[in-house]
């Protein structure tokens, strides 16, 4: 009852004014719109992009280094056991690339909570033969099922089927810009020589495009079997193990264990890819700052609008405290405009933001090496539109706090007595 | 209940920027229920910064002031708002009238702050006055459309929504014709011998204030005869 006199009184001095509070509603309805929009489309860019190395990217990829022994044979010779050692040229010896035990160290990991998924991987380099010249590069033997659940294979593949792989014996993807150097169309015979110099023969199935021209100008996969038929090894022979996290941020720490525990090489995304993470997060930063001065402008359009109002209304300011209002009363209905212009001008916006979001995902976006994408990317994440309304009242109750305390504070005897 | 409405304990005033000018000097008396007084005197002699000290908006002042037997000197402002809503019902030489609001929800709004009895009462209550003071028809209307007479009635009937304790007024008739004028008083008469009403009035008018049943003179911040 107290509240809806209030209230009454905060609608009817809103209306006396309708036109300077529909400006500043729009004010906000503008800023919150804006906000919306690029938040939406800036971090849908961002997604795309990260996405190109980051959903590809292993967390944690296990493999082989070759490097040398760090406990060399002049360490066991007495007498010089507390020397410092200079020994030149030293080579690594018995230590091959596969990774032994995989199937058991494979079963280990899946076993583990923190992990959504691995996928071995056989990673060998090749030569492509066209005519006399051979072309460098890498076949990775990859289970294409495993790969598109945990990184997207499918959606980098053009052309054909990527789950083709398993199905047709002896097919091949290739990088795209490796086809045309090849000159090889879908359905032709790729040849390749592997590192044993023994030359296959592989049919071409489909182009792989991953956004990254270097990378695809030598990169190539088949299925794993193959890849272990042309390189001569057995059917456990992988090279690399790739391990996907349900929590990113686990990454350094579960590669680090796993350094221990399998006594291999661990190498987690955050150390591979450091530099990706500053650049999104800035991006994002950026886009923050953006709506949120547009915000604060639009703020103090309402102060500027509920300070008019105030100098128009102190006889009806002074009248009220004479009959009994008091100053907190006076305050609560200064807030109860501002935040009313907040709540307004906020939906509003949000609505208008996802309209223009929707727009903006119609325009039609070609990413020469993203088949799969045709138009802008928006990302719909609901917590921008929280952040944006959120703020909206924000701004608009600290644009309406001063002047509804100076409101409050109005002396009706000076008002009354100064006629 | 005590018949004392209005009691002034030794009040003085003095304006910060005039050092050492007092404007009230050592003020007491008492207002009794059912009295219909009349502040008389010069300008400038104090008597509206007297009624403001009384009111309770004004705070800045030495001295004691009760309405009704309670303290007010040194309430919160809340606490002097809800008397002011409840027992002080206020008609000033100009309206003050909020046009945003018809002539009715004017007059209902002081009832609806205080929040004692429903809406559907208070509206009853508002129209009741309204017909007392012969402008019910105008219940309506926007204030900005009234004359001068019909609003002063408008702020009367608006003053007495809550049946207050005692109705203050400053120079009511100040601002109206002679004709105006003498509507009003007679609207004040009326109240203080039909309904009893309390009534506390400032007026440099000697021919308004030979009427009342009681005359408080001041001069130079002092009651000179009361």
């Amino acid at each position: 009852m107290k509240y809806k006199l209030n209230t009454e009184i905060a609608i009817s001095l809103l209306l006396a004014r309708w036109r300077q509070t529909l400006i500043a509603a729009i004010g906000v309805t503008f800023s919150i719109t804006m906000f919306i929009a690029l938040l939406g489309f800036m971090t849908g860019l961002n997604t795309l992009l990260d996405g190109l190395i980051l959903n590809r990217t292993p967390h944690i990829r296990l493999y082989n280094e070759i490097e040398q022994n760090p406990f060399q044979p002049i360490a066991n010779a007495r007498g010089y056991d507390k020397a410092y050692h200079f020994i030149s040229s030293v080579k690594a010896a018995n230590i091959r690339e596969e990774i032994y035990n995989s199937e058991a160290i494979i079963k280990t990991i899946v076993e583990d909570k923190r992990v959504r998924g691995t996928s071995p991987k056989l990673h060998s380099p090749a030569f492509f033969n066209q005519g006399n010249v051979r072309i460098a590069g890498v076949i990775d033997g990859i289970n294409p099922q495993v790969e598109n659940k945990l990184f997207n294979f499918y959606e980098y593949v053009s052309g054909g089927s990527g789950s083709d792989l398993n199905i047709i014996p002896n097919s091949i993807i290739l990088g795209r810009p490796l086809a045309e150097q090849l000159l090889v169309d879908i359905g032709d015979i790729v040849y390749v020589t592997t590192t044993a110099a023994e030359i296959f023969p592989l049919k071409l199935i489909g182009f792989y495009q991953s956004g990254i021209r270097d990378l695809d100008k030598v990169q190539a996969y088949t299925s794993i079997a193959t890849a272990q038929k042309i390189s001569g090894r057995p059917a456990n022979y992988v090279t690399d193990i790739q391990v996907k996290l349900h929590d990113i941020n686990d990454a350094p720490a579960v590669a680090k264990e796993y350094k221990r525990l399998f006594g291999l090489q661990a190498i987690d995304i955050q150390t591979a890819n450091s530099e990706f993470e500053t650049g999104s997060s800035i991006r994002t930063l950026i886009s923050f700052v953006v709506g949120i001065t547009l915000l604060i402008v639009a703020g103090f359009g309402i102060y500027n609008i509920l300070n008019m109002l105030i100098y128009e209304k102190m006889d009806s300011i002074a009248i009220l405290k004479a009959t009994g209002f008091s100053g907190t009363d006076v305050k609560r209905i200064f807030l109860m405009i501002a935040l009313s212009i907040g709540i307004f001008g906020g939906t509003i916006g949000l609505i208008f933001g996802y309209l223009l979001s929707l727009i903006i995902d119609t325009i039609p976006f070609n990413f020469p090496s993203l088949p799969s994408i045709t138009t802008y990317p928006v990302n719909y994440n609901p917590m921008y539109y929280l952040i944006g309304i959120l703020f909206s009242l924000v701004t608009t109750y600290m644009s309406g706090l001063f002047p509804a305390v100076k409101a409050s504070k109005v002396d009706p005897v000076i008002i009354i007595r100064g006629k | 209940m005590s018949d004392i409405v209005l009691e002034a304990r030794h009040i003085s005033k003095t304006f910060h920027e005039q050092l050492n000018v007092p404007v009230l000097n050592d003020i007491s008396f008492t207002v009794n229920r059912g009295e219909f007084v009349a502040l008389m005197g010069k300008s400038g002699c104090g008597k509206s910064t007297l009624l403001y000290v009384l009111s309770t908006m004004d705070t800045d002042y030495e001295g004691t002031l009760l309405v009704e037997g309670e303290v007010m000197t040194g309430k919160p402002g809340s606490r002097l708002a809800e008397v002011r809503n409840e027992k002080v019902g206020f008609v000033f030489q100009f309206h003050y009238l909020l046009n945003e609001f018809s002539v009715l929800k004017n007059v209902m709004l002081p009832g609806l702050k205080l929040n004692r009895h429903t809406n559907k009462e208070i509206e009853t209550d508002a129209l009741k006055w309204l017909n007392v003071l012969g402008i019910e028809n105008l219940s309506n209307k926007k204030p900005n459309l009234l004359s001068g007479g019909e609003k002063q009635r408008v702020a009367i009937a608006r003053a007495l929504i809550n049946n207050p304790l005692i109705i203050m007024g400053d120079e009511p008739t100040g601002n109206l014709d002679k004709k105006n004028s003498k509507l009003v008083f007679d609207i004040f008469k009326d109240l203080s011998v039909k309904f009893h009403q309390t009534l506390f009035i400032v007026t440099h008018d000697p021919e308004f204030a030979a009427r009342t049943s009681r005359m408080i003179e001041m001069e130079d911040g002092k009651i000179i005869r009361q």
